[in-house]
């Protein structure tokens, strides 16, 4: 019978899921992807998924992207759902940036300073033209010279922000007039309460989508809540994760991770209490994450509106509205569960459109037809 | 399933979830934020209502899962198919037979009882977040108590519509004290939650809240006493078991204007079929 084509079922289900294989694999006739291929040769959109799927482990979020056929959200999503199973054995001690490795540092605000400006494996200079050599493979493996003698005097790369803050020119960053430094929220935890604090803040915009921060850091930069700001430093490279186990005592180094951080100096005309200093906005993402750290420390900004007196009136400086849509596994399950079946809610709306129009045309007849049924639930609590 | 604990959670989290469940018991209709997990299904598509499941869930619980009232929409399949998988319960169609019902957007029609729990899946926990998208505002208007601000909106509906015009997902009043969503049920099942015998709990997952209303609770649908609440439903027969008194889906048959009246619950469509209940539909079919 007809209503049955509108039910679902298991077997579509299944039928669905067997063409999905299929379709992942594509030709056969071109040998399969490998993880280690994803790790290697993708590494930007593996830095992403790790980003925005909270969860550092290459390996892993090569396999989301290879099993989402490069569907990047749906590969952080993956992650997520991986992620939220594991037990936790430890909290880390705060990484040192300051004791990066260096892979990459620049900054905008000084020509030069201790340590130099390292451009790194940047595209900033390339020109964006399709290299058609690529198309054939790569003909040789490709070699970049060392670093030289002062570039790789990395104990020299004292952070930009921190020269800044020996004259008191750019405010403190352990300030934090809501809550301890050390025991930061947990977002993942706990769901957020407002007015969130900054370590939660920060939390979510570490984890949030980046194409979400990048309009709105790039609102900032259009009149939408500015901040003036000027990119310190961005710095990219390994840092060591150490934890302290409660029986050791003492901190044990457990590995290394890859980190881009920014952070930007903006304006802030002071108070009769506090002398005129500079503000940061911070951006710290796994990975290279670049362009993701640097709108995260525009949006960090923007969202202190409240905190340093400024007017909030942009949506990059409403901190609920920020917080509670930058995450893209929320939205994009949320936009995309419009495609489940809604037929029972459309039906009552339908009724009540039908209802509406015939009172509208005051049309008795039609009008007393739509009427519920004598027995229904309706009139009896209508009687009631 | 190998790897993962009886259904899914660990048992620190159902703690944490359990202990959610108690508060809003205790304080009917209002809502309890709590540490909503990232679920291996999509938020918006019952991450909140299986995580309640999965909370409550014992070894000898029988599952019913539905979504639009029927147990074979695709949404219904897949998280009946997760609790198979994780938890091993036995899962049934039937409404009778279930401890645990876990629903998308419908009530059954047979009443439930005292032995039994429904669980609702709620996209938007927040009653007033239509006309007032800020928490902190909400929040503040749930402690005062505020409501005037959906009383206005009702007002508005009667005054541009002749009628309220909401027709799904009506707001309710909960033991006289807290304004609450019903989750997107059709207007036509609020009736079933006032007094009703069996435990309401409702999930949100996105949102990260909680709600309940324990048995045999006032729940009053808003309304003004020169414009009486009236639930909604399409004036007809279900096509297959005659029904007069069960919600209708809606089926388009071709595309000049035929249709087809169904019950949206499924359970209570075949089993009034199986007593002998016919339709105008099913007796054309049996003719045929």
């Amino acid at each position: 019978m007809a209503y049955v084509a509108v039910k679902g079922g298991e077997q579509a289900i299944d039928n669905a899921y067997a063409w999905l294989a299929e379709d992942r694999r594509g030709d056969t006739a071109i040998p399969a992807l490998s993880v280690a291929q994803i790790e290697a040769q993708l590494g930007r959109a593996v830095d992403r998924v790790m980003a925005e799927g909270s969860l550092y482990d290459r390996e892993l979020a090569a396999l989301a992207i290879k099993q989402a056929q490069g569907d990047l959200i749906e590969a952080a999503f993956l992650l997520r759902a991986y992620r939220t199973t594991l037990p936790r054995f430890a909290h880390s001690a705060p990484v040192e940036t300051a004791s990066m490795q260096i892979e990459r540092r620049v900054s905008a605000i000084f020509k030069d300073l201790p340590g130099g400006q390292v451009l790194g494996p940047t595209y900033d200079y390339t020109h964006r033209l399709l290299d058609f050599s690529l198309l054939h493979g790569d003909a040789a493996a490709p070699t970049a010279p060392a670093l030289s003698g002062r570039e790789s005097n990395q104990s020299a790369m004292r952070r930009v922000p921190d020269i800044l803050g020996n004259e008191g020119l750019l405010e403190p960053d352990d300030r934090d007039p809501s809550g301890s430094p050390c025991d930061p929220g947990d977002l993942t935890r706990e769901p957020i309460t407002f007015p969130a604090d900054r370590d939660v803040r920060l939390q979510a915009l570490a984890r949030g989508d980046e194409g979400f921060l990048l309009g709105l850091g790039y609102s900032t930069q259009r009149g939408y809540g500015g901040t003036h700001p000027f990119a310190g430093e961005i710095r990219v490279g390994e840092v060591v994760i150490e934890i302290e186990p409660a029986e050791l005592g003492f901190s044990i180094d457990i590995g290394e991770l890859m980190l881009t951080e920014c952070q930007m100096v903006n304006q802030f005309a002071g108070s009769k209490t506090v002398p005129p200093q500079f503000t940061r906005g911070y951006g710290l993402v796994f990975g290279f994450g670049e362009r993701k750290a640097m709108a995260m420390a525009l949006v960090d900004r923007a969202l202190r509106a409240e905190e340093l007196g400024e007017d909030v009136t942009a949506p990059a400086q409403n901190i609920e509205f920020v917080l509670y849509h930058s995450d893209n596994i929320e939205a994009t399950g949320f936009v995309e569960h419009l495609k489940l079946p809604h037929y029972v809610d459309f039906q009552s709306e339908l009724q009540n459109v039908r209802r509406m129009q015939a009172a509208a045309t005051n049309d008795p007849l039609t009008t007393a037809t739509l009427e519920p049924p004598p027995d229904g639930t309706a009139q009896s609590e209508a009687a009631e | 399933m190998k790897g993962y604990n009886f259904a899914y959670l660990d048992e620190q989290t159902k703690r944490m979830i359990r202990r959610g469940l108690l508060k809003a018991v205790a304080i009917p209709g209002h809502q309890v934020p709590f540490g909503s997990r990232e679920m291996p299904l999509p938020y918006g598509w019952g991450t909140g209502g299986i995580q309640v499941t999965a909370s409550i869930l014992g070894t000898d619980d029988v599952l019913k899962v539905i979504d639009q009232g029927a147990d074979d929409t695709t949404n219904a399949v897949s998280i009946r198919r997760f609790f198979s998988l994780t938890a091993g319960v036995r899962t049934t169609t039937e409404t009778v037979e279930a401890t645990v019902i876990q629903t998308r957007h419908r009530i059954p029609e047979k009443p439930l009882r005292e032995d039994q729990i429904i669980v609702y899946q709620v996209p938007t926990p927040e009653p007033l977040s239509k006309l007032e998208p800020s928490k902190v505002e909400t929040r503040r208007m749930h402690g005062l108590a505020d409501y005037g601000l959906m009383h206005v909106k009702l007002y508005e509906d009667i005054s541009r519509f002749g009628q309220i015009s909401i027709s799904y997902d009506y707001p309710v009043m909960v033991n006289e004290r807290y304004l609450t969503s019903p989750s997107p049920i059709p207007a036509f099942d609020n009736p079933k939650m006032d007094m009703m015998p069996a435990l309401q709990l409702f999930g949100a997952g996105r949102e990260k809240r909680l709600y309940a209303i324990p048995p045999w609770t006032r729940v009053k649908s808003l309304d003004f006493e020169d414009h009486p609440f009236r639930a909604i439903n399409a004036p007809h027969p279900c096509g297959l078991c005659g029904a007069t008194d069960s919600y209708l889906d809606e089926i388009v048959t071709d595309d000049h204007g035929g249709r087809l009246f169904v019950c949206s619950d499924t359970d209570h469509c075949s089993e009034r079929r199986a007593a002998g209940h016919l339709g105008t539909e099913a007796l054309r079919d049996a003719a045929e």
